[in-house]
This record gives C-alpha cells, sequence and structure tokens, in this order.
C-alpha cells in the first residue's frame, strides 16, 4: 500500500525519508513540487498527483507537507487518514508535530514509523500501544538515557496488542483515580451581510482524559441525547448500546484520546452568540476607503464571550490602514493582506468599535471583489447547542473515582459575508 | 572540484621558488584553506571520517557507543544519506540483547540489505533462531524483519517461516505471517500457488487480528479467487465489527466485489424488502429465489448491510467512506439515504479529506439529487476554503440544482461570483451556465445576469462570461441578436483568446441577425490576423468563410486577404484549414460538385451543446478508489463486476456458519460470548426474540402467557444462558408458514374445530411441547392433504425453575426403534457400507449428546484399512468420533459408537467417513424430531405446572401427506408420530412419548 514517505517543509526542503518496500528514489518528489509550485498556496496542492509510474498523496499539516508514495490502487482515504495518523502521533509525542521536533527526535520517529506501517498496511496506530513500544521522550529521560546510554524503546513488549481491547494497555495504576470529559462545541456558520444566517451548524466533540486504573467500563449518557445528529466514536464506543439505549458504553483508552465527535445539523436552529454591524466601502476616486466595524452580544446564554477576534480579508489593492479600536488591538498585514482585530473579552456595556480609513493602491480601480470576515471567539461553561451530560457511571472496578465535565463554545467555520447581490437580481 | 585544487598547486609551484617541502606543507592544507569546490571536499572527507569513528563505534565493547552509533546512522538513512558501507559492522550487532540497538540494526537491515546481498545471509541464522522463540512477540518480530529482507536467495526460508508461523498458535505471529506473504510475493511471484495456499489457510482464522491482514494479502495476491471466500464470507460480516479499522476498509471493499459477483441485484422495480426475509428464505429452503417472483434480498446480502452499517460511525473518515461505497454499490436504493449524513459529516474533516469525500459526492449527486438536497447548505462555499475544494462544492450545487431551489443556489453562485479566487469566479461562470440550460426557466434571468457580468473589470470573468453565453446564445439565437452586437461592441477590449474565438464564432454563426456589426469585426481582425492566437485564427478564417457565404458583396476581398494570410501560417492547421475553406467558397474548376454545397455545410444549424458534469462519467469506477479519484484506471485496479442475472448457488456459504451453535437454520451465525468476539452484541437476538413471540402469541394462546414471561425475562437469560440459549430463541423464529396461512381465520373458530394433541416432555435443558393441531373442516374444504405437525421446543431458562427440572429423572425409554437407516452404500464407499440407528440410550460421550451406533461392514474383496471420521469435515455440530478401525476384513462388520449434538434441531449432522486410502463421500444423518427428546415420566400436576413455566417455544415442521378419504383422527395421530418416531403411550401420564 504505502511504499514510502516523504516529509517536506514549506521552502522544499526534503528532510526525511522513510521507505517500507524497496527504496523510491526521492527525485519522485519533482513532480510534487511542480504541482506545489503551480498551486501557489500550499492549500492548494491537489492532494492526489499523479506521475508515470507511482502516484503521490500528500497531506499539508503544521507546515509540512506529508508526502506518500503509492504504486497501486489503494482508496486514497485510508492513505490520507494514516498520514493525519502519523500527523497526530508525532504531536502526541513530541508536543508538537513541526520540522524542528522531528528532526530532533528523528530516531524515536524512525522508530514509530517503523512500528506503524508493516510492508505499507498499518500495524499499530493505537497511541496506548505505541506508547508502550516506545517511550514519548522526556527531559528528564534523555538527559538520564545520555547519561546512562539507556533507551526509549520499551523493556517489556506490549500485551494491548494481543488483546481483544487493543486501545487500551494493561495493569493501568493511578493512585488518583480521576476521568475528565470536555465537550466542545464550534458553531461554523456563514451570514449574510445583515447578519442573518445563511447556514449555521454545530460540530461538537467530547475530549476524555482519563487516568483510570484497571479495566473500568465506563457508561456515559446524556440529558438530551436526542439533540445528537450524527454522531462518531472512537473505537472503544459499543455501536449497539448506542443505538438502542443512546448511552455511550465504553472502555476507555489510557489518557488523553476524542471519545465521540457529534454534529447538530442546520435543521436545528443554532443560536449564534454574537453580531457584527461592518460597513466596509471604498470610493470611486482618491484611492482610498472606509471601514467601520462594531461588534455586540447577540445569543449569549447570559455567558461572557471570550477570545474574540474579527479577521477581515482584504482585496489586494488595499495598502495600509489608519484605523482606531475602542477596545483590544488590530493589525494589518500588507502582503497577506489579512486585518486582524484582537478584542478579547466582550463588555456588553461598552461595546466594540474599530473604524478608520483605508488607502489602496493609487491608480487601481475600486476593487470588485468582496473581502469577507472571520469571527473567532470563546464562551465558557456553555454547550451551544444546549447538550448536558447526565452521569458517568463505572462498571467493574471498585474504587472511585473523580469525575468531571466542562463545557465550551468556540467559533469554528464562522464568517459573515460582506457581498451585496449585484449580479441578478432573481425573481425567479 | 579536485581540478580546482590541482590547478591551486601548481599556481603554488608555478608561483614560488620555494622548496619541495613546502610545497608538500601547501598540498596538506589545500582542503581546509580553499573555498568554493574545496568546502564540499573538506565536507566529503569529514563525512568519511565520521563514518570511520561511527566503525570504530560500533566495533566497541560498550552498548552506549553502539547504541549512539546506530542512533547517528539512522538520522544518515532518514536524511536519505548513504550509510551502506557500514553494512559489514552493524549487521555484526543483529543479535544484540539490547532491544534498541537491535531494532535500529533491523531498520537498516532492512533497508540496505537488497545492496548487499551476501552480507545480509550472514543475519539470516539470527532471525531463524528467533523465529523459534517462546516468546510471540519476538517470533512475529523475527519473520517481519526476515521476510522484509528482499535478497531473492532466502525465498525457500521464508516460504517455511510464513507456512510454520501461519498455524503458529499466537494471532499476532498469525498476522504478521499474512504482512509476509504480500511481501514474499512482490519478491518472488511464481510463489503464488503455494501462497495461496496459506491465504486459504489463514482466512478460516476467527482471530479479528488475522482477518484485515489476510484479506489484504488476498487482494493483492489472488483477488480473482472468489471461491476461497464463499466458506468465510458470514464469519467475516460478523467479526468486520471488532476488526481493526484499517482492517475493516480492506475487509468491506473485498465484500463490495464479492457481492456483486454473488447477489442479484436489489434494483429492481417490484422489489420486496423484508428486514426478516430469512424467515422466507428457509421455508423455501432448497428453493431458489426465482425471477419471476418478486424479488427477496439474499439473507447473506442482507447480512453484509446490516454489519456495515454501525460503521457508518467510525471515527476513521477511510472506514465511513469504505461502508458508504458499500451502500451504493449494493443496497436498494431506498435504503441509501442513511449514508448521506455519515458523508456531510467527513465534510468537517481536514482539506484533503474533503477533497476525496466531495468528489464521491459529486458523482453520487448526478444520480440521485434526492440523497443530498436536504443538505445542500453543507455545500456552500466560505472563502477560506481551497481552491480544488470550492470548485467541487459548486459542482455538487450545480448538480442538485432543480427548479424548486435554483433561486437559493443562483443567489449563493452569484456572491461566489465576486470571489477574489478568479479561477473559482470562472468556475461560479461555467456553473450559472449549467443551471441556466438544464433549467429552462432561469435560462433567461441567468443570461442577463451574464450579460451584466461582461462589463466586470476582471478579465478572466468577463471571458469566462462570454464563453458560457456562447454556449447559451446557441439554444434560442434569434431572440438575443442585441447580446451579440453588445459582445461585438466588447471584442476590443477582449484580450483572453478562448474569449475572442467565441465572440467570432457567434459573428459567424449568426452573421445574418448582425448584418452590420460583422464585416466590421472582421475588417478588424484582418488587421491583427498574424498576432492572433491560433484558436483565434481559426474562428477568423471560419468567419470569413460564412460572411463570404452570405454576404459577399462586402466581405469578399476582406476573405481573400485572410485566406491567403493564413496560407503561409506557421501553423499547419490553419494552414490546413484556409485551404480547405478556400477550395470549399471559392468556386473553381478542381472544387466539383462540394462548393455547391458550401452553404449547407457551414451554415448547417448546429445543436446547442450539453453543458453537463465533469463527474458524469466517473460512476464507471468504484467509488472511493484511486481511480475514481484520478478518473483513469490506476494500477491494480479491481473492476466492479456487474450484478449477475441469476444468483450462483448461495449454498456455498453455508457450511461455515454451522459451525455457531444452532445456528444452520437461520444461515446468520451469532456471535457467541467468547471471549474473542468482545463486544458481541445482544441486541439482535433480543430483537428475532420479540417478534416470534409475537407470531406464536397469535396461534396459541398456551404459549403467548409463556412468551410474554420469556420477554420479562430475556435480561436474565442474556446473561445466564449459554450459547444454546442463543440457538432455541432463533430457532423460536422459525414458523411453519401453512400455520400462518391458517392465522387470518378468527382463532376461536379456528381451534373449535381443531383437535389438539399435546405431547409435552422434558428434556433435560429444554421442554418439548408438541401441538398437533388440524382442521378437519379445513382438510375437507381444500381437499387438501397436507396437514402439519408442529412442535414447539420450548425453552426454559430461568435460574428458579432450574431445581425443577433437575429434579425431573429421565426415565427409560418405552420403545426402542429396531430400525437402522442406510448411511453409506456400498457403491458410493467403494466397497465400505454403513447403517447407523438411534439407540435411545443416554449419551456417554456427553449430556447433550444423542447416541448412535453405526454398523460397518466390508463387502469389497479386501481389507479396508484405518476407517475413520475425517477431522475436518466436521459441520458445526459437536461430534463424538468413534475410535479409528485399523482393519476390517472382508465380508466382515464391526459396531461402533458415537455421539452426535444436534443442537436440538433436525438439521442433518454432516461428516465424513475416510479409510486409508481415499476419503469417502459426506454422508449425513438426520435425526426425527423424537431422536432429540429426553423421556420423562411426571404426573399431570407436575406436567400442568412445568407447562405455566414455559418460556419459549421450538418448533420444527414436518409435511405428511394422506388421502382424504381416510382422514380420521387416529389415521393422523399415526402418521404423525411415526414422522416424528414417537409412541403413544396410554397411560394416566400425560406425556407419553417413547425415546
Amino acid at each position: 500500500m504505502i511504499h514510502s514517505l516523504f516529509l517536506i517543509n514549506n521552502a522544499g526542503d526534503l528532510f526525511l525519508e522513510k521507505h517500507w518496500k524497496s527504496v523510491i528514489s526521492r527525485s519522485v518528489c519533482d513532480y510534487f513540487f511542480e504541482a506545489r509550485e503551480k498551486a501557489v498556496e500550499p492549500d492548494n496542492v491537489p492532494p492526489v498527483i499523479r506521475t508515470p509510474h507511482h502516484y503521490l498523496i500528500n497531506i499539508y499539516r503544521e507546515k509540512i507537507f506529508f508526502v506518500s508514495v503509492i504504486q497501486t490502487e489503494v482508496p486514497p482515504l485510508f492513505v490520507i487518514e494514516f498520514l493525519h495518523r502519523v500527523a497526530e502521533t508525532f504531536q502526541d509525542y513530541f508536543g508538537e508535530c513541526s520540522e524542528t521536533t522531528i528532526k530532533d527526535n528523528v530516531v524515536i520517529v524512525y522508530e514509530l514509523l517503523e512500528e506503524m506501517l508493516d510492508n505499507g498496511f498499518p500495524l499499530a496506530t493505537e497511541s496506548n500501544i505505541l506508547k508502550e513500544l516506545i517511550r514519548p521522550p522526556t527531559i528528564l529521560r534523555s538527559m538520564v538515557n545520555t547519561i546512562t546510554g539507556s533507551s526509549n524503546v520499551g523493556e517489556t513488549l506490549p500485551t494491548g496488542q494481543l488483546s481483544n481491547i487493543p486501545w487500551r494497555r494493561a495493569g493501568v495504576k493511578y493512585t488518583n483515580n480521576e476521568a475528565y470529559f470536555d465537550v466542545v462545541e464550534e458553531i461554523d456558520a456563514i451570514l449574510d451581510k445583515s447578519g442573518t444566517t445563511v447556514f449555521a451548524e454545530i460540530q461538537g466533540v467530547i475530549d476524555a482524559c482519563v487516568k483510570l486504573s484497571g479495566m473500568p467500563d465506563l457508561t456515559l449518557s446524556f440529558m438530551n441525547p436526542r439533540l445528537l445528529d450524527d454522531v462518531s466514536f472512537h473505537p472503544c464506543v459499543r455501536y449497539k448500546r448506542w443505538e438502542s439505549e443512546r448511552v455511550i458504553s465504553f472502555i476507555p483508552p489510557d489518557g488523553n484520546f476524542q471519545l465521540m465527535s457529534y454534529h447538530i445539523s442546520a435543521q436545528n436552529l443554532v443560536a449564534i452568540p454574537i453580531y457584527v454591524k461592518q460597513n466596509i466601502s471604498f470610493f470611486e476616486t482618491g484611492s482610498s476607503g472606509r471601514l467601520d466595524i462594531a461588534v455586540g452580544p447577540k445569543q449569549t446564554m447570559g455567558k461572557t464571550v471570550e477570545c474574540l477576534v474579527v479577521t477581515v480579508h482584504m482585496p489586494k489593492v488595499v495598502l495600509s490602514a489608519n484605523l482606531s479600536a475602542t477596545q483590544g488591538t488590530y493589525n494589518y498585514d500588507p502582503v497577506t493582506k489579512i486585518l486582524l482585530w484582537d478584542i478579547g473579552k466582550l463588555n456588553p456595556q461598552k461595546l466594540p468599535n474599530l473604524k478608520g480609513s483605508l488607502s489602496l493602491q493609487s491608480g487601481a480601480p475600486k476593487p470588485e471583489e468582496n473581502p469577507s470576515l472571520n469571527i473567532d471567539l470563546k464562551i465558557q461553561q456553555l454547550a451551544i447547542s444546549g447538550l448536558k451530560v447526565n452521569r458517568l457511571d463505572m462498571y467493574g472496578e471498585k474504587y472511585k473515582p473523580f469525575k468531571g465535565v466542562k463545557y465550551v463554545t468556540k467559533a469554528g467555520k464562522f464568517q459573515q459575508r460582506l457581498s451585496e447581490w449585484l449580479l441578478v437580481h432573481t425573481e425567479v | 572540484m579536485l581540478g580546482m585544487s590541482a590547478n591551486s598547486v601548481s599556481y603554488n609551484e608555478q608561483g614560488s621558488v620555494e622548496s619541495g617541502v613546502d610545497a608538500a606543507q601547501e598540498n596538506s592544507s589545500i582542503p581546509a584553506s580553499i573555498s568554493g569546490g574545496g568546502a564540499a571536499f573538506s565536507l566529503f572527507s569529514a563525512d568519511c571520517k565520521k563514518n570511520e569513528d561511527l566503525k570504530e563505534m560500533l566495533e566497541s565493547n560498550k552498548e552506549s557507543l553502539k547504541l549512539e552509533a546506530m542512533k547517528r546512522i539512522v538520522g544518515l538513512i532518514a536524511k536519505g544519506k548513504n550509510a551502506y558501507e557500514l553494512f559489514p559492522a552493524v549487521v555484526k550487532n543483529v543479535a544484540s540483547k539490547n532491544i534498541e540497538l537491535k531494532k535500529l540494526v533491523y531498520v537498516y537491515l532492512v533497508r540496505y540489505a537488497e545492496e548487499q546481498q551476501d552480507l545480509a545471509l550472514l543475519s539470516i541464522s539470527t532471525f531463524q533462531r528467533a523465529l523459534k522463540d517462546p516468546n510471540q512477540l519476538i517470533r512475529a518480530s523475527a519473520l517481519r524483519v526476515l521476510s522484509s529482507i528482499r535478497v531473492p536467495i532466502i525465498v525457500p526460508i521464508m516460504m517455511l517461516a510464513i507456512k510454520e508461523a501461519a498455524t503458529d498458535l499466537s494471532p499476532y505471529v498469525r498476522k504478521t505471517a499474512a504482512h509476509a506473504i504480500q511481501k514474499l510475493y512482490s519478491l518472488d511471484p511464481d510463489q503464488k500457488e503455494h501462497l495461496i495456499e496459506v491465504i486459504e489457510k489463514l482466512l478460516k482464522d476467527k482471530s479479528t487480528l488475522v482477518a484485515g491482514s489476510v484479506v489484504m494479502a488476498f487482494e493483492e495476491v489472488c483477488p480473482d479467487r472468489i471461491d476461497l471466500i464463499h466458506k468465510n464470507y458470514r464469519k467475516l460480516c460478523n467479526l468486520l465489527v471488532d476488526v481493526e479499522e484499517w482492517g475493516q476498509v480492506v475487509i468491506i471493499h473485498m465484500l463490495t466485489r464479492y457481492a456483486r459477483t454473488q447477489f442479484v441485484s436489489p434494483w429492481r422495480e417490484d422489489a420486496v424488502f423484508d428486514e426478516n426475509s430469512e424467515k422466507t428464505f428457509y421455508d423455501s429452503e432448497g428453493r431458489r429465489v426465482d425471477q419471476s417472483k418478486p424479488y427477496i434480498m439474499d439473507p447473506d446480502h442482507r447480512l453484509l448491510l446490516r454489519n456495515t452499517k454501525p460503521l457508518l460511525q467510525s471515527r476513521n473518515t477511510a472506514v465511513v467512506m469504505a461502508v458508504s461505497q458499500l451502500y451504493w454499490h449494493l443496497a436498494p436504493k431506498h435504503e441509501l439515504s442513511i449514508i448521506t449524513k455519515s458523508l456531510v459529516r467527513l465534510l468537517r474533516s481536514h482539506r484533503e479529506v474533503q477533497y476525496i469525500v466531495l468528489q464521491n459526492i459529486a458523482t453520487m449527486s448526478i444520480q440521485r439529487k434526492g440523497m443530498f438536497e436536504p443538505f445542500m447548505k453543507s455545500f456552500y462555499v466560505r472563502s477560506t476554503d481551497a481552491t480544488h475544494i470550492k470548485t467541487l462544492k459548486l459542482e455538487i450545487l450545480t448538480n442538485l440544482a432543480n427548479e424548486a431551489n435554483i433561486s437559493t443556489i443562483l443567489r449563493e453562485l452569484q456572491t461566489y461570483v465576486k470571489s477574489q479566487d478568479k479561477a473559482f469566479a470562472a468556475a461560479t461562470i461555467q456553473a450559472i451556465g449549467r443551471c441556466a440550460t438544464n433549467i429552462s426557466e432561469v435560462t433567461d434571468t441567468c443570461l442577463n445576469g451574464l450579460v451584466l457580468l461582461l462589463s466586470n473589470r476582471d478579465e478572466t470573468v468577463v471571458a469566462e462570461s462570454v464563453v458560457v453565453i456562447k454556449k447559451l446564445l446557441q439554444t434560442q439565437p434569434s431572440q438575443h441578436s442585441d447580446i451579440i452586437k453588445h459582445m461585438a461592441k466588447l471584442f476590443d477590449s477582449i484580450t483572453v483568446p478562448m474569449a475572442r474565438a467565441s465572440i467570432l464564432w457567434l459573428m459567424g454563426e449568426y452573421c445574418e441577425h448582425v448584418p452590420k456589426n460583422a464585416p466590421d469585426v472582421l475588417r478588424k481582425m484582418a488587421k491583427t490576423f498574424i498576432s492572433e492566437e491560433d484558436i483565434v485564427k481559426l474562428q477568423t478564417v471560419n468567419l470569413a468563410a460564412k460572411l463570404y457565404l452570405s454576404n459577399s458583396k462586402q466581405t469578399k476581398l476582406l476573405t481573400q486577404y485572410i485566406l491567403n494570410l493564413g496560407k503561409y501560417d506557421q501553423n499547419y492547421d490553419i494552414r490546413d484549414r484556409t485551404r480547405f475553406i478556400r477550395q470549399l467558397i471559392v468556386p473553381n474548376e478542381k472544387s466539383g460538385a462540394l462548393s455547391r454545397y458550401a452553404r449547407r455545410i457551414l451554415m448547417a444549424p448546429k445543436p446547442a451543446p450539453v453543458l453537463q458534469s465533469a463527474f458524469k462519467d466517473r460512476d464507471r469506477f468504484q467509488l472511493g478508489t484511486l481511480s475514481h479519484t484520478l478518473n483513469s484506471q490506476s494500477n491494480g485496479y479491481l473492476e466492479l463486476s456487474d450484478w449477475p442475472a441469476v444468483a450462483p448457488d448461495q449454498s456455498v456459504r453455508i457450511v461455515e456458519v454451522v459451525k455457531e451453535a444452532g445456528a444452520p437454520l437461520l444461515g446468520k451465525s451469532k456471535p457467541g460470548k467468547s471471549a474473542e468476539k468482545f463486544y458481541s452484541d445482544s441486541e439482535e437476538e433480543e430483537e428475532e426474540e420479540g417478534s416470534s413471540s409475537e407470531d406464536s402469541s397469535s396461534s396459541s394462546s398456551e404459549e403467548s402467557e409463556s412468551e410474554s414471561e420469556s420477554e420479562e425475562n430475556s435480561d436474565d437469560s442474556n446473561k445466564s444462558s449459554s450459547s444454546e440459549s442463543d440457538s432455541e430463541k432463533k430457532k423460536k423464529t422459525l414458523k411453519n408458514k401453512k400455520l400462518q396461512q391458517q392465522k387470518p381465520d378468527s382463532k376461536d373458530r379456528y381451534w373449535s374445530h381443531s383437535k389438539a394433541l399435546l405431547l409435552f416432555i422434558m428434556t433435560k435443558f429444554f421442554s418439548i411441547h408438541i401441538v398437533l393441531a388440524f382442521s378437519n373442516q379445513f382438510v375437507a374444504n381444500c381437499r387438501c392433504s397436507l396437514l402439519c405437525l408442529c412442535v414447539f421446543l420450548a425453552c426454559q431458562f430461568d435460574a428458579v425453575s432450574w431445581h425443577v427440572r433437575v429434579s425431573l429423572q429421565a426415565s427409560f425409554p418405552v420403545f426402542v426403534p429396531e430400525t437402522s437407516h442406510e448411511l453409506l452404500h456400498r457403491m458410493t464407499g467403494k466397497g465400505l457400507s454403513a447403517q447407523y440407528r438411534f439407540t435411545r440410550q443416554p449419551c456417554i460421550y456427553g449430556n447433550s449428546m444423542v447416541s448412535l451406533q453405526l454398523t460397518l461392514s466390508n463387502s469389497s474383496d479386501q481389507a479396508l484399512e484405518n476407517i475413520h471420521i475425517s477431522e475436518k469435515s466436521s459441520t458445526g455440530q459437536n461430534i463424538h468420533r468413534f475410535n479409528a478401525i485399523e482393519r476390517l476384513e472382508p465380508q466382515a462388520s464391526v459396531t461402533v459408537s458415537m455421539g452426535v449434538d444436534f443442537n436440538d434441531s433436525t438439521q442433518a449432522a454432516n461428516f465424513q467417513l475416510c479409510t486409508k486410502e481415499d476419503e469417502l463421500s459426506v454422508v449425513s444423518i438426520q435425526p426425527a424430531v423424537g431422536e432429540l427428546l429426553l423421556p420423562i415420566t411426571m404426573t399431570e400436576a407436575d406436567f400442568t405446572k412445568e407447562q405455566g413455566k414455559l418460556l419459549g417455544m421450538n418448533e420444527s415442521s414436518a409435511t405428511i401427506t394422506m388421502t382424504p378419504e381416510n382422514i380420521s383422527s387416529q389415521s393422523v395421530n399415526r402418521k404423525v408420530v411415526s414422522v416424528a418416531n414417537l409412541g403413544v403411550i396410554p397411560s394416566r401420564i400425560l406425556l407419553s412419548v417413547s425415546l
């Protein structure tokens, strides 16, 4: 399946290669570089590239291209999903997945890649198993290792791979047994110029941090499970229990993992926590324009909106911005043409406002295209969908665990369009 | 580099008058002192030196130094630098005790063994030793590395190791063996036949760990050997949920292909979809689904669909996509909608995932708009999307457009035209064009909008609009001459060749609608002809020709001028076209008949182009594949076959399933409560139980009581029951068809005209409740000579009544039939014949077994040796084999006894008799229902008490034939008991079955 893997940074340097079958010359990447050049933006590189003898399937993550070489038919999602899993494993091991950390830990990276694929077919991708095979680096351990020459490779061989619960290792022991769940919801929305919702939905995940001894069997139930439109689960969750009883029943992996993700679709009414009033206009003459943005709370359920950031993608001809903000700081990057206004906490008594003038390239005509406005925010202690965890029960072990649930709402792909409909005044 | 250093040396020599010693000193300092090429030289030498010290480190005695060296070497490999000259030093450490060191050596070995084959052989013995290690993980890793060393000379060793590992006790080692199969196959394809044998063996494996890997090997080595799958089909379906996610993808893709060769198409008009179609299937066992009958889905087909459905909830996007494509290719159309939500969910995932999923949705949305229409808004484009994502979303939106939603879609498309991404804006304009042609109500609105875009400042937008307008105008040119005129005016300002060519074509085609503008445009073109692009030149020639024919007075000279320019053009296409046009339109003696038709040739009405999706023909590829993504067949793509017109023999899949206790009648195996399947589910069983209890409650009042009780207790029984309980419940779903047909009669009337004979027997595990019900009137009315015998085997599992049952002692059988049945005829048995008889004695081999007496006789003239029952041919029922008979003289016979656990079903037990020479045909023993019962003596009061505790029933049915003339209750009774092989005991004791 997966023949080879090349890691390439944003500048086009190939800094790591790994082959699972015979060696394939790195010159195969020339086809990738060609496509990369053509795409201009790294995001626009096509994920699947055909070359005369191979197929290149790549992902772009954390400013690194993971380019895999394929020789025969394979479901492309299979490879893409796997590459993302590799990136996630690096993140899990080294705290971040970047060129520097990969280069610093090249031996561990190599050992990991060796375990994750056998002959191009995934072998061990569960973090619990991998961590037993190869211990993640810590500062203390790497110091000890340099002095004593001991290794990161596990002395004992993992049992998880052999059991029927491959995601959990055996013999887990904690003095404090605790299970924490974070319900994180993101609002994806497209609003039109006037703030009317064109499309909105909620995307939620439940992240878990479970540190429990032994083999606990957990059951998580909701007050209002009917809310959940579409769900996907970690492999540990029993599908049938969900189908019949709407409870999440599972033997958890040890440590951090994503228990489930869910989707609450546009059919249900989605509360939009804030409104944005904006007016961006360009004058026909004089190569200038005006900008006026105000933000205020809409449906916040009595909670405070934090970490509010407004991002505007300006037309290419905008050279600079001379603005004043009543709250927070703004920054206009003339290279990427992005105006970023970091507001912070939204105070309902004193609504933040940003206004001023924009100057355009002299002589350039009034820009045709419309900027769009992206919003980022965070609301603590609120799941905007109203989802509530009812209870968590544990079977199979005798001790009493500490349990906790946290809710947070964020803006996902939250966008306001600034275009009017100029083109077709349709009355169909 | 060397040249440069040599130069500098000679320069020094020439330029200096110093002694040779000095010159030598200069020489030695060269690598360090000179720049440029010298730097590379010094780097190279440093590299050499570094490798030298690596070698020293590897040869030292200190583990830590060795480890350090190996780490640096792995670093070199990772960077793609060469480290192969260290091979001898590295390979020595292959037997190291330090695990990390060993692993790094493995990494090195796998990378360079191909280049250093002779030296690599030194390491082989270490692996061979490790293959025998008691630790399964060491065995597995040895096999992994051994099979990864691509040295052809060790093929036989690998083959041997794989064969051995395939029978290893550890599933993990067997999994590794499955991986090794593919490696060996790619190294030496000649081993195919042997490898297929191993695959066949591993396919039978019941471990979830092995399933994915072996199917992968199957797909790579012998994807055409579909016959290997038959027997494993149901097992794979049932294991699927518990297989690791990557294996799931591979298995699902394979099963999709398999199903398309084995089942008939569910996409039929008159299809009837019965979730519980097993029932029908098993009643008519042996009958094949007939084409003329309404479509009934093969239960195996249903099994696949049902077992893959929960995987739509997987977190792994590849699994979700695999299930979606399976449903797309296999499910009845009306069941398709369940995949929509999951696919839409995937759109929240990474950009690359979105790309693939959108492509597949695009293909689906062409054929089935309805599937995605409710989710239209999920395909709205965000300005932050990557260009290829935007284009795909646009494609889907266009596919989804219909009369009802077109205004919404058009409003959405308008915002996209203003996008900063010009390639995307251009694609949007094309999309508007497609909407306009497909939905005639909006054609005019779209056209007007596009004309407005002609005054856009961006050239790509204008150019694209021109091209699209051109296509639209072809549908109704006469009404739009003003648009054509407008475009003629724009002509000067448009520079994009395609757009210019489009305008020229429009001018020529509709020159009669714009008689004034067209010659003027041609005049302008004559001026700029030489500097135009090729497509523009071609269209200029066309325009000139068309004008010459329609308006030769004004344009004759211009045309000739342009034709002359074209004649000497650099491009031969243009020269050819010019020559052709000249012959066609300018009459001369050579041109002959053709030029008379010039007008009809050039000015022929042309059909409007059909604007259709780029994904139109992608459905020829299986969804979710690489070939689909690239829209061209990739290496190793396996075609999805068309549905067969008639389903191939469906019984080929049956055998394996018999292994599951009690399941044969249902054709559906249930995961047991064994440790193998960690997360098996009991819900399905409960579901079935529910449905069966409904049925039976309407057929007899006694049962309805017990059934409702069983429902209440189902929870307990699920926990406490052994696998037999499952089997019993399943059997209950067996319904006699004829009984059901009678049901519509009102119950009271039915019962009033019928006589019921109740035979009630307790067995050690089951109460058997025989209801013999028939209606004289029914028989007479129908002139039908069929009566049915229904035997309900009721099961009882609650712990409360356990002691009661234990206290019931089995009594001795009142009558033992002496008749024996033929098992094997001497002709088929090549001299060996066999007869069997039910002894009706408690079986010594096991409580649940029925004891059998087998008489084997040799009617040939040679002695037969080693007569035994083959190990491998056993089919699910637990059989206690007789000890092999070493020698049977001619004409001699011998009697042996054996035990068979029929699982309380009348399903035949199949097994194979073997002699030393050959394996004889499979024989089968089918017990009459009476053979399965245990005789118990009890009082009437006890009977009533026990009857009240019944939780459920088992039913088995048989048909008896009677002539209508001699129907009497006695004769019916007689027939019934003889079919069931029971006897009636005249006694106060109600129960009267002889065993």
